[in-house]
């Protein structure tokens, strides 16, 4: 099968998973909490009580609550924050495109750091770059990002005004105006190299930390895999018709070697949403992590359940480009 | 003399390194191809053949290292030439197919990319080398060229993946093919085309062969001279017929014997193959031998040439 | 008396002469991987240090001291004190036995749960298999952060809370691994034998394969608890974790936030260090487990 067929199916598959994303929500919405009013809307008095009962159908029979659910999500409804007293929809909207900013920077720099920190790890198996890179990489899983942050923003900011602090932009430096809530995107549009310049010096503390996080696991993969297909009789055969070594090693292991590094990618990109999460409030960036942290907090309910629906679907989308590309690479999971 | 030979090595030494010790794969291997020649070398598994090929091109890698020994081809020593130098005698003087064909290609590239990169190794540009590609594919005997260089190893058989493997190794035209067990993971049917296609460039483009088997069978079909070896050393050297007719080590001797034959109980050498970090000492056959004198346990036979081209390390002719 | 009991043991070694070869090679392994051995010696410290907590914290870790309030690491208070006057290496102490009981129940739940659920899917196959890759497909869909955050605040916070939230969406990777483990297994001859005198499914899922899975059924929970503490860390510095005055790593780091700007900076620090060095420490454990069980299954 070509690529595009499978694409089309791999978009099936994921259609498939969302739906059981909303079954989820929907288990954890209406039937989870002992009093799903209650967790919407604490201590609510009574004409609020009826109102969202209604309004959910929270008095109706499983199914119909499954279908007003889903009635209420196709209309982008998804009730309203506690805390901000807007539309949860709305919110979400606001603040998802900083997430999607911060993880995919980190992403970068996750895969930048960590593939060649793998191949020199499988290249120079078991001497001290292996030793030295493979501490760096177990360290860097195990660390709680949000404390590293609050380390590092320690050192470089409050003691040694390095780094900017906490924040999008400067105090000093106006936002461009919004037009697609992407501040990069939004701060090029409007001719604002400076906001664009210092967005990304903003961004680089958190990236950084983020990206260590995730270059962990790149870099174990990558050793991994690549000290797989060094043994492989392939890898024999091309030194054997005379190939320059570098054409053996960049034509012939690494292609082969990078491809379940490309999964590993996939997964790392969820990580790096989750340490979003965690990293926005300690970084100050307004999105979905800061967001839903927060209303974890104070019991917002809603706004807990929308941040985790979307960013749910966010993963899922990143996974599927991952599965395309690593498609496009293997020819045999096409043919298979 | 010396220059008659294609192919010389002299007292050839290859080591590994293991966990478990220091594995003495060749302990002083001697051996020589001549030009359009195709020799047989001939052993159970584990007795060092491919380890001798590989050393010959120099593909051993660490933990392994070629620690003693002459390997002269064509008037050079290769053991003494720069990598560089060495990677431009690989696929252009000397090439080799192996074992699994279907495993020694690349999965992610396209057969004919892989053959296609051989060529252009050789500064040829690219559109001749695909032409050469295409029409190399076609004269192995594969139908519809075209579509197998664009096809993946994995959609090939192994006699195909075969004979692509070997239009891969003589595109160049080498003088010394060295092929490792290539039609052991083959269908015998399969394999009678594959022993064609070796065969074939010897007389067309002059290439000597080098022809690693287990089977004798195979061995006896199309090779000029066979070498027998046994756990890192060669026992006897001589031409197909001096062998097969006057075997002289008892390990030749052995192992025509037990070629299966109807009518007769199956023979087997008794022993085991010795474990090579610590192999016996003087002759390693020694434990195995019908006919071992005292002093085969105690020191490693000469090799001796007891007729013209007919060599043989056994203290029985010393 | 003495006699039997020599016979009995030698009888029982040359019986099981495998399995003991097999533990050797393991201490074997083991012993040559600094990384293993670290590891272990970090997990044994965390578990002596939470189980003899009352003896090694000096202070109380509940005792409130306003006036001591965030006083510096001193010799008397090792970690400096917090916006209340609590002894920050007392806390640290107690704290590694929320984490400490959080990874194992956790762990061994989801293990428990998503091994068998794996075993189960790989064994029948069919529909049952259909079903229940795609439940775990659809858990895969979700971090495990974002997920857990969502099911401790559908439950409400606590520490039982987040334990149950942290095992539901820990149980799928045991199942997706004791699946691919049991397809492996389900083929091989000796299951056919087992069959083929009459062993039933049950006999033949608990007893045979079961026992095969286990090795790296075991390696991933090392690894695995690792992220758990990470995990409800993280739980804990949002606020879904245990509650005050409860010791809570994660929700120390929480507190502590507010402090550094102000340069009290050892109040989150500590508590985020003994995170740190308590997931490195599985981490390596089981990065070493990993390694050995490789080269075992290799020979």
């Amino acid at each position: 099968m070509d690529l595009r067929t499978y694409t089309a199916r791999r978009l099936a598959l994921m259609v498939f998973v969302f739906f059981g994303i909303l079954v989820i929500s929907f288990v954890l919405i209406y039937i989870v909490p002992g009093d799903p009013v209650g967790a919407i809307y604490p201590q609510a008095p009574p004409y609020m009580i009826e109102k969202i009962t209604r309004e959910w159908g929270f008095d109706r029979p499983l199914h119909e609550q499954f279908l007003s659910y889903l009635w209420k999500l196709l209309h982008g409804d998804f009730g309203k924050s506690l805390l901000t007293n807007r539309p949860v929809m709305q919110d979400l909207i606001t603040f998802f495109p900083t997430t999607i900013e911060l993880a995919t920077f980190a992403t970068i720099l996750a895969v930048a750091m960590g593939i060649p920190l793998g191949m020199i790890s499988a290249l120079k198996k078991d001497k001290i770059p292996d030793h030295i890179a493979r501490i760096f990489a177990i360290s860097g899983v195990s660390m709680p990002v949000y404390w590293l942050g609050l380390l590092m923003l320690t050192v470089f900011y409050y003691q040694l005004r390095l780094m900017p602090g906490p924040g999008q932009l400067d105090p000093y430096i106006k936002y461009p105006p919004t037009v697609t809530g992407f501040l990069l995107i939004d701060s090029l549009i409007a001719g604002r190299i400076d906001a664009f310049l210092n967005y990304i010096h903003h961004l680089i503390m958190p990236s950084f930390i983020l990206g260590l996080f995730g270059a962990a696991g790149i870099a174990r993969m990558t050793r991994s895999s690549m000290l797989e297909v060094l043994r492989k009789e392939y890898v024999r055969t091309a030194r054997a018709k005379g190939l320059r070594e570098r054409i053996v090693i960049i034509r012939h292991v690494l292609r082969n070697a990078l491809i379940p590094t490309v999964t590993v990618i996939g997964v790392t990109y969820g990580m790096l949403l989750e340490g979003a999460v965690l990293t926005e409030t300690v970084f100050g960036l307004p999105g979905l992590g800061q967001y839903a942290t927060r209303a974890a907090i104070h019991l917002d309910f809603l706004a807990v359940m929308g941040s985790t629906l979307l960013i749910a679907i966010i993963y899922s989308f990143a996974n599927l480009i991952v599965d395309v590309v690593y498609a496009y690479l293997d020819p045999r999971i096409r043919y298979g | 003399m010396k220059n008659k030979e294609l192919l010389n090595v002299k007292n050839l030494i290859t080591r590994f390194h293991t966990y478990r010790g220091v594995v003495k794969a060749l302990e002083g291997v001697n051996l020589t191809v001549g030009r359009k020649e195709i020799v047989g070398l001939v052993g159970e598994t584990g007795s060092g053949k491919s380890v001798t090929a590989l050393s010959i091109l120099r593909l051993i890698d660490p933990p392994g290292e070629i620690v003693d020994g002459e390997v002269i081809f064509d008037g050079r020593d290769l053991l003494k030439l720069s990598d560089e130098e060495m990677r431009r005698v690989r696929g252009k003087e000397i090439s080799m197919i192996f074992q699994e064909p279907t495993l020694a290609l690349n999965p992610v590239l396209t057969v004919g990319f892989q053959l296609q990169e051989a060529i252009e190794t050789q500064n040829i540009p690219k559109e001749e080398a695909i032409k050469l590609a295409v029409d190399l594919l076609g004269r192995v005997g594969l139908p519809d060229p075209e579509r197998i260089f664009k096809s993946y190893s994995h959609e090939l058989s192994g006699g195909m993946a075969q004979r692509a493997m070997i239009a891969m190794a003589l595109a160049m035209k080498p003088k010394l093919l060295i092929a490792d067990e290539p039609t052991s993971s083959l269908d015998v049917t399969i394999e009678a085309q594959i022993l064609e296609l070796i065969e074939k460039p010897v007389e067309d483009i002059g290439v000597s062969v080098l022809y690693i088997t287990h089977d004798l069978g195979v061995a006896a079909e199309i090779c000029d001279k066979i070498a027998v070896m046994y756990t890192g050393d060669i026992v006897e050297f001589g031409d197909i017929f001096s062998i097969f007719e006057e075997p002289l080590h008892p390990y030749t001797k052995g192992l025509l014997n037990a070629v299966p034959k109807l009518g007769r109980d199956l023979y087997t050498i008794r022993g085991e193959v010795p474990d090579l970090v610590n192999p016996p000492s003087g002759c390693r056959f020694h434990p195995r031998c019908l006919q071992a004198l005292d002093i085969c346990s105690r020191e490693k036979p000469q090799t001796v040439e007891v007729k013209k081209g007919h060599f043989v390390a056994c203290h029985l002719y010393n | 008396m003495k006699y039997k009991t020599q016979k009995f043991f030698n009888e029982w070694t040359k019986e099981h002469k495998y399995q003991i070869e097999d533990i050797k090679l393991i201490l074997h392994l083991w012993r040559r991987s600094p990384l293993s051995v670290i590891g272990s010696i970090i997990v044994l410290a965390l578990i002596s240090i939470a189980l003899l907590a009352p003896y090694l914290a000096p202070h109380d870790p509940f005792e409130v001291n306003v006036p001591n309030q965030l006083l510096p690491p001193s010799s008397e208070y090792i970690f400096g004190t917090d916006k209340v006057g609590r002894d920050i290496l007392s806390r640290v102490i107690y704290g590694s036995r929320i984490s400490l009981m959080i990874a194992i129940m956790v762990v061994l739940v989801s293990s428990l749960i998503g091994a068998v659920a794996g075993l189960i899917s790989g064994y029948f196959g069919g529909k049952i298999d259909e079903a229940i890759m795609r439940i775990t497909d659809i858990f895969f869909a979700f971090p495990r952060l974002i997920l857990a955050m969502a099911v401790a605040a559908a439950l409400g916070r606590g520490i039982t809370n987040t334990m149950l939230a942290i095992a539901f969406v820990s149980w799928p990777i045991y199942a997706r691994l004791s699946r691919a483990g049991t397809l492996q297994i389900k083929n091989e001859v000796y299951i056919e034998a087992a069959k083929s005198i009459g062993a039933g499914h049950i006999r033949v899922m608990f007893l045979h394969i079961l026992p095969m899975i286990i090795p790296f059924t075991l390696v991933q929970a090392t690894l695995d608890m690792g992220g758990v503490i990470l995990t409800a860390a993280g739980l804990g510095f949002i606020g879904l974790g245990a509650q005050p005055p409860s010791s809570e790593w994660g929700a120390m780091i929480s507190l502590g936030r507010q402090y550094v700007a102000t340069g009290q900076w050892w109040v989150a620090t500590f508590p985020g260090l003994a995170i740190l060095i308590t997931a490195l420490g599985f981490n390596l454990l089981g990065d070493g487990l990993r390694d050995i069980f490789d080269v075992r299954m290799r020979r």
